[in-house]
């Protein structure tokens, strides 16, 4: 098994076809992801405040239905979205909502977990997408065609190198933006 | 008594019955397994049953399709039915249907949330809650709750929201509820009809079906399952009147062609079913009268009447041979050995009077009545009615040859006796096995209709209402007040993880002395226009953002009450209806209490914290109720009385046969058999795999009591029992068998449990007390 798999990327490095990285390929780098956790750092810049808002934490992915945001500062909550459930726990406050009702959380769980899964069809049934740069330092930009999901947000753009994702940032439909760094965690 | 007079007197009773039976309400539905005089507990227990939310309660799975077309059957069901007066809620999991929820919680958020306090709406208060929101907003949910944050700083629609959701919430799939399989959509409907209507609710069901039929015109493979207490009483009605037509139909077949083939005669068949219906009437006729309603149960129970009334004119008939009316020989020889059958018979049947189970009571007075009118009839009309120079094809050949084979099996005595402690054995190897635990035994509900109704449920995250506590006041206000008491009480179980949750009516519908109070709570425009810059401060928010929330706050102050009126039509509305309920005497609210989940199952609550939880809260007459444990006691009362109960018709039948007898060698004869035949049928019944129920306790009573008929025939002391005599037992007994054995391929539980328990008994007290007769003969 694994020398078929050595083989089958020997194969691929080889080809000529290699040179024409685009968004097939990105995906197919993406769904290689075996998932696992990172660190983020989210700034919000919302107009009705005076400042950004910034919060940390990790996340975890697990493929591949399971994604796990969880924030530490500047208080602790957790955003676990399982298949088609979001739950939020922040204290003692719990909160279920189910995808099909919230738009919101929709475009949120299509576009993180559909690029992290590297599940070009999950992507494309809400958004119409572009790619920029090259492997090493590429940009997918998400532009919603559901007119739900774009009465909310306008753009999402996910930055990364290879197969892992960097950043991303969400414009909403009324000009606020949140953008989000992500790094490997420091352990291993 | 004259031939006229006899016979008139017979007439006029026929037509004071039927005239009564005329005026009688049958009925079919579960009030003949509700207790006749309940403890509150159980009067709670049996207005759920009858009225509650959970009676109500439709679940509907759209199955077959694709997914998208059972979401578009599901929304075109859901509009359909609401638009029938059947329903008055139908729930499918549609996110518009949710946006009237939305509205009311938004729009009385400040009398809703309990969170709603002065130090709130102070400076510091002020400060904290929007400081919170703030951060808030740097979290997931912060994308939702951005927009409401200059309408609602301090958030209380999030704190009202976060109460809606009660944990476990169904599946969704294409915008509806779905299995968590995805293989079925699901909708909940609640029927206007409570469920002792089970005409509206039968209505209530054709409605859907018929709705799902036109919504599906064209979609070939899509169909639909429906479950729930409704279709539970429905079918279960259903079922007990097809049963009950058949059982009579195959039984009086039966007997018919029995008495047919063993007469050739329609003049002897017609003469020898006139006692039995006589009795038949007269019985509907006594229960009708002695309570009110005769339940289908009953009469299902009364084909054994056919097959033990019928014994009598077969006594006459065979023994008398070639008498006349006014011969005295069988009046005199036989009568009062019969009489003394019947009588041991409406001992057995009588003491099930006194029990608190409806069916049961009434199968004791039908009972009665059919078989004294019965005998009478036999014993004073029947000797009238016969043509001059009637006689039946003469048996005696038949009870000769019967003979040779009684002697024979006296030979088996020792066989009956060592079959009796095999019996013995089995039973007290099988003990702890013998009993069916629950009321579940007696439920007429098939195991693959509560398997889909187990399944629909656990899709729809639907609660179980196990565990209650039910607080009453005069009024509805009052009961919400005392909701609000003990929920301020329960609040700290939750936190300390002693129940998991807990619902109140209060929630959505406070008393207006809460919401008033919380009115009273927020500031008026000026003190809280200059407390907001101070509140803010250290805040990344300026005071002008906020300029919305001093509106709302202003106009919250003013907001008329939220009443019943305001929830009508909502989900909420619903909510609150299914826990506030107006009885006789008042108001009752309902607290469903959620247990806490331990793996894949639910922790039992401790009672006593919730006991003195409704102490602490100065709510003595809140009642903590557990529903699965009240009808398990109820069952286990059931029981408990069937045992008493059964045990006092031995020992009224044992101190009848005494008195009779006056000889306690013939009292043994007579019990011996019966008590022998007991032992085996229950351990054959145990070794079958049958669990047992109160039914077939009352079962093994009238074994003793119908089989006792037959063991007295042969407890004379000459132990030689003529041949005409043998023959018409045979024949009484066959048809007793007949009578009850048909029961026992019911359904049905109940009639089951008693058809398996008495069909065999009779047959094997005849034989029994044949061979333990026979023992004794030269």
């Amino acid at each position: 098994m694994t020398k078929a798999l050595a083989l089958l990327v020997l194969l691929c490095l080889a080809l000529p076809a290699r040179a024409a990285w685009d968004i097939e390929q990105l995906m197919h780098d993406l769904a290689r992801n075996k998932g696992g956790k990172v660190r983020f750092v989210e700034k919000k810049y919302i107009a009705l405040l005076d400042r950004p808002l910034v919060s940390s934490g990790e996340l975890g992915y697990f493929p591949p239905d399971r994604l796990e945001k969880r924030t530490l500062l500047p208080k602790p909550d957790v955003m676990v979205l399982d298949r088609d459930t979001l739950s939020i726990e922040r204290g003692k406050q719990k909160l279920s909502l189910r995808l099909a009702d919230q738009p919101q959380a929709l475009a949120f769980v299509d576009s993180i977990r559909g690029t992290l899964a590297g599940d070009r069809p999950a992507l494309e049934r809400s958004y119409a997408l572009y790619l920029t740069g090259s492997e090493e330092r590429w940009t997918l930009s998400l532009l919603p065609s559901d007119p739900r999901i774009a009465a909310l947000v306008t753009r999402i753009t996910i930055g990364g190198s290879r197969d892992r994702v960097r950043s991303v940032e969400y414009l909403q439909a009324d000009g606020d933006r949140a953008v989000m760094t992500i790094e490997p965690l420091e352990t291993k | 008594m004259s031939r006229a007079r006899a016979v008139v007197l017979w007439l006029l009773f026929l037509a004071a019955c039927l005239g009564s039976v005329a005026h009688t309400r049958f009925t079919a539905d579960m009030s003949a397994f509700l207790p006749r005089s309940p403890t509150p507990q159980q009067q709670l227990l049996v207005d759920q049953l009858k009225e509650g939310a959970l009676s109500r309660l439709l679940l509907i799975g759209i199955e077959g399709a694709d997914g998208p077309t059972r979401a578009r059957l599901s929304r075109d069901l859901a509009t359909r039915l609401r638009a029938s007066a059947s329903f008055v809620a139908v729930r499918n999991g549609e996110a518009e249907a949710l946006e009237r929820d939305r509205e009311i919680l938004f729009r009385y958020r400040y009398l809703l949330s309990p969170a709603v306090t002065a130090e709130r709406f102070g400076v510091a208060g002020l400060h904290a809650a929007i400081a919170n929101s703030i951060d808030l907003l740097a979290s997931p949910a912060g994308l939702m709750l951005k927009g409401l944050l200059p309408r609602d700083p301090t958030g209380e629609m999030l704190e009202v929201v976060s109460a809606l959701d009660s944990g476990d919430s169904p599946a969704s799939l294409d915008g509806v509820w779905a299995s968590r399989d995805g293989q079925r959509a699901i909708l909940m409907a609640r029927t206007a009809a409570g469920g002792s209507a089970t005409d509206a609710q039968e209505a209530a069901i054709a409605d859907v079906r018929t709705a799902f039929a036109a919504a599906a015109a064209g979609v070939g493979d899509a169909r639909i399952v429906l479950s729930g207490s409704p279709v539970f009483s429905v079918d279960a009605r259903a079922t007990i009147r097809a049963e009950v037509t058949r059982l009579s139909l195959i039984s009086s077949v039966a007997i018919v062609s029995l008495l047919l083939l063993v007469y050739r005669s329609f003049t002897a068949l017609g003469l020898g079913l006139l006692p039995v219906l006589s009795g038949a009437l007269a019985g509907i006729a006594a229960v009708g009268a002695g309570f009110g309603n005769v339940h289908g149960l009953t009469v299902g129970f009364g084909t054994t009447l056919i097959g033990e009334a019928v014994d009598y004119s077969i006594y006459y008939f065979v023994q008398s041979g070639a008498a006349t009316p006014d011969d005295c020989t069988w009046r005199q020889r036989f009568w009062p050995t019969i009489r003394l059958g019947v009588l041991t018979s409406v001992c057995g049947f009588a003491s099930l009077l006194f029990s608190g189970f409806p069916g049961l009571a009434q199968l004791g007075l039908y009972s009665i009545a059919g078989l004294v009118v019965a005998a009478a009839v036999t014993r004073f009309v029947l000797p009238h009615l016969r043509p001059a120079g009637f006689r039946i094809r003469d048996l005696s050949a038949l009870g000769t040859a019967l003979r040779p084979v009684i002697r024979g099996l006296g030979r088996l005595r020792r066989a009956v006796l060592f079959l009796a402690l095999a019996a013995t054995a089995v039973l007290v190897v099988n003990r702890n096995d013998l009993w069916n635990p629950g009321l579940s035994g007696l439920s007429p509900v098939p195991q693959a209709a509560q398997d889909l109704d187990m399944k629909l449920r656990g899709d729809l995250g639907a609660p179980d209402l196990r565990y209650l506590v039910v607080v009453n006041a005069a009024d509805r206000e009052n009961a919400l007040v005392a909701s609000e008491a003990v929920a301020l009480h329960l609040q700290p179980l939750v936190d300390a993880g002693v129940i998991a949750g807990f619902e109140t009516p209060a929630r959505f519908l406070p008393s207006q002395a809460a919401q008033r109070a919380r009115q009273a709570a927020l500031p008026d425009a000026a003190t809280l226009t200059a407390a907001l810059p101070v509140a803010l401060a250290g805040l990344p928010l300026q005071p002008e953002r906020l300029a919305p929330f001093l509106a709302e706050v202003e106009a919250a102050r003013r907001l008329p009450l939220l009443t019943p009126e305001t929830l009508a039509g909502s989900s909420l509305g619903l909510l609150v209806d299914s826990l506030l309920m107006e009885r006789p005497a008042g108001w009752s609210a309902l607290l469903p209490l959620r247990a806490v989940r331990a793996g894949s199952t639910l922790r039992d609550l401790d009672p006593q914290a919730i006991r003195s939880a409704l102490a602490a809260a100065g709510q003595p007459g809140a009642l903590f109720v557990d529903l699965l444990g009240e009808s398990n006691r109820l069952y286990g009362a059931y029981l408990d009385e069937a045992v008493l109960l059964s045990l006092a018709g031995f020992a009224a039948i044992v101190i009848l046969l005494a008195v009779a007898l006056r000889s306690g060698r013939r009292l043994l004869r007579v019990l011996l058999p019966l008590v022998v035949t007991v032992l085996v049928v229950i351990a054959g019944l145990s070794l079958a795999g049958e669990r047992l129920t109160l039914l077939h306790l009352v079962g093994m009573l009238l074994i003793v009591a119908v089989g006792s008929n037959y063991a007295l025939f042969f407890a004379g002391d000459d132990a030689v029992v003529a041949p005409p005599t043998l023959a018409s037992l045979l024949l009484a007994n066959t048809a007793t068998v007949v009578g009850f054995g048909a029961l026992a391929f019911s359904p049905v539980s109940v009639l089951h449990a008693l058809g398996v328990t008495v069909g065999p008994g009779a047959v094997l007290a005849l034989v029994f007390s044949a061979i333990l007769a026979g023992g004794r003969q030269p």
